[in-house]
């Protein structure tokens, strides 16, 4: 899960910066833009919950 | 493009604002010590000078080389016809500046401030468990490489600066005082310690409960906040003039917006602690100031003071819930509260520049030719051209200085060993306690 995290924080970023260079359209853009920034939620909300602490490791 | 021009009298003043800036870092280094555990507050305080000194000696060794100033060399990609700087190409050991009054010159001063600043913000994060020399091999990579090139894309003509003339994009991702290059970049590395460090012994117990450890000088926090006001105002207003070409005239605004921004962010986290938990609290608010001052950072010179307030409201509310929700649910144990201050409120201080922002002046650091004199954050697209920053702190700074800090942990171990932890980072590390008169002496109290 915390590689899979990591991975999406830039996939994200690329989608982003793909935006800005394919969709000149500032709807479409804005868009995907959008999505991009969703991808690095989602790998952010993998990233933390891969660094939750196991309940035998609690001390 | 070409370098901006500075008047004598705007130089001036311009260094009268950055000879401030060091009282920030003072007052970071205040609270991040009050909030730690007394046992380590020595540690800390010694933490804190060396990551300004390796902070400063490393961005002049390559990270100002790396960063440079609009209208220095820099290596460029081309993709479908349109500019990409990625980087500068000053030469090392700022063996091109003249220390004549260039403006690149007193970006330098600036800028080895500033690094500084950004080095103390994972320093919070890491308290009572970071070990001395990992916590400066991090400090190193930060100032060396991780900052410099973010700082380049914003603050040296880089593309993020550049997507309002090569996209037009509002007038490309705008930050005033640092609340992206600073603070979000301080606080994302925060955030990648934290979790390479894990919780402090004792944090989370099996049985689900995870105890506050209050910090041992309220004092001191409280003191660190009105340090910090003055070093946010020279900080704020020096940006203003070096990076979008403010007149030293509009610092007086800037001043107003810094303080009203912290003080409605201050009092939002009093009363949000006082409803639920019956007393205001100290630690909270003074993170909720400090939050107020990184918000303000962005956009400080283009918003009224009525909007500074909401923007401190705001940043207020999302500091004190952040802070209570990483703490509780996603068990990241940040005993300065760095990442909820720095990286939530420097991304919410940077979206609300493309909310609020009133762009009524050209911005030195892009050509602006084609855009209209005034225009609004909301319809020019200044709000994307944030986001596109957002999504770069997000999506390649925060994987990058993980990487560093992980690899750099694998050479050496970051974190302190648990008899380190149980007997306190001042006698582990340094072998001698900040408040020895607390110490009870045992053979004192032998009959005699």
């Amino acid at each position: 899960m915390k590689a899979v995290g990591f991975l999406m924080l830039p996939a994200g970023w690329f989608l982003s910066l793909a935006a800005i260079v394919l969709f000149p359209s500032p709807p479409l853009r804005a868009a995907f833009v959008l999505a991009g920034v969703a991808v690095e939620a989602l790998g952010l909300i993998f990233a933390f919950r891969s660094h939750l602490i196991p309940r035998e490791e609690k001390r | 493009m070409p370098a901006p021009r500075l008047t004598e009298i705007t130089t001036a003043a311009c260094l009268f604002f950055i000879f401030l800036v060091p009282l920030a870092g003072a007052g970071l280094s205040l609270m991040n010590v009050g909030l730690g555990r007394s046992r380590s507050a020595g540690h800390m305080m010694m933490a804190s000078l060396c990551a300004l000194a390796v902070a400063s000696l490393a961005y002049f060794v390559c990270g100002f080389a790396w960063q440079g100033f609009i209208g220095s060399p820099s290596h460029i990609l081309t993709v479908s016809g349109k500019n990409w700087n990625w980087i500068a190409a000053e030469p090392l050991f700022f063996r091109k500046l003249a220390f004549d009054g260039h403006p690149a010159t007193v970006a330098a001063l600036f800028q080895i401030f500033c690094v500084g600043l950004a080095a103390l913000i994972p320093l919070g994060s890491g308290a009572d468990r970071w070990r001395l020399r990992a916590s400066c091999l991090s400090t190193g990579m930060l100032a060396a490489l991780t900052y410099p090139l973010f700082a380049h894309w914003v603050w040296g003509g880089g593309w993020l600066a550049q997507l309002g003339v090569n996209y037009g994009i509002g007038r490309g991702f705008l930050d005033v005082g640092g609340a992206g290059t600073i603070q979000v970049v301080g606080g994302v590395t925060a955030l990648a310690v934290t979790w390479i460090l894990g919780p402090r012994r004792g944090k989370y117990s099996a049985d689900g409960m995870a105890p506050a450890i209050p910090g041992h000088n309220a004092v001191l926090v409280l003191f660190g906040c009105l340090l910090a006001l003055v070093g946010w105002i020279g900080l704020n207003s020096a940006g203003a003039i070096l990076f979008t070409g403010g007149e030293p005239s509009g610092s007086a605004m800037i001043a107003v917006n810094t303080l009203l921004a912290a003080s409605a962010s201050a009092l939002t986290a009093a009363f949000i602690t006082k409803v639920r938990f019956g007393k205001p609290d100290a630690s909270l608010t003074a993170n909720g100031w400090i939050g107020g001052l990184v918000a303000s950072s962005a956009s400080c010179a283009f918003v009224i003071p009525a909007e500074a307030v909401v923007i401190g409201s705001v940043a207020g509310v999302a500091i004190t819930f952040s802070i209570e929700m990483l703490e509780l649910q996603m068990e990241v144990d940040d005993p300065g509260g760095s990442i909820s201050v720095h990286a939530v409120g420097g991304i919410w201080g940077l979206l609300a520049l493309g909310v609020f922002g009133q762009l009524q002046r050209p911005i030195l650091n892009v050509a602006g030719d084609s855009l209209p004199s005034a225009i609004s954050g909301i319809t020019s697209g200044q709000w994307l051209a944030q986001l596109i920053g957002v999504a770069t702190l997000l999506g390649f700074v925060l994987p990058l200085t993980y990487g560093i800090n992980r690899l750099l942990n694998r050479f050496y171990e970051f974190r302190v060993s648990v008899e380190g932890e149980r007997q306190g980072m001042d006698l582990h590390e340094l072998g001698a306690g900040a408040y020895p008169e607390f110490v009870t002496h045992t053979d004192e109290f032998l009959p005699r």
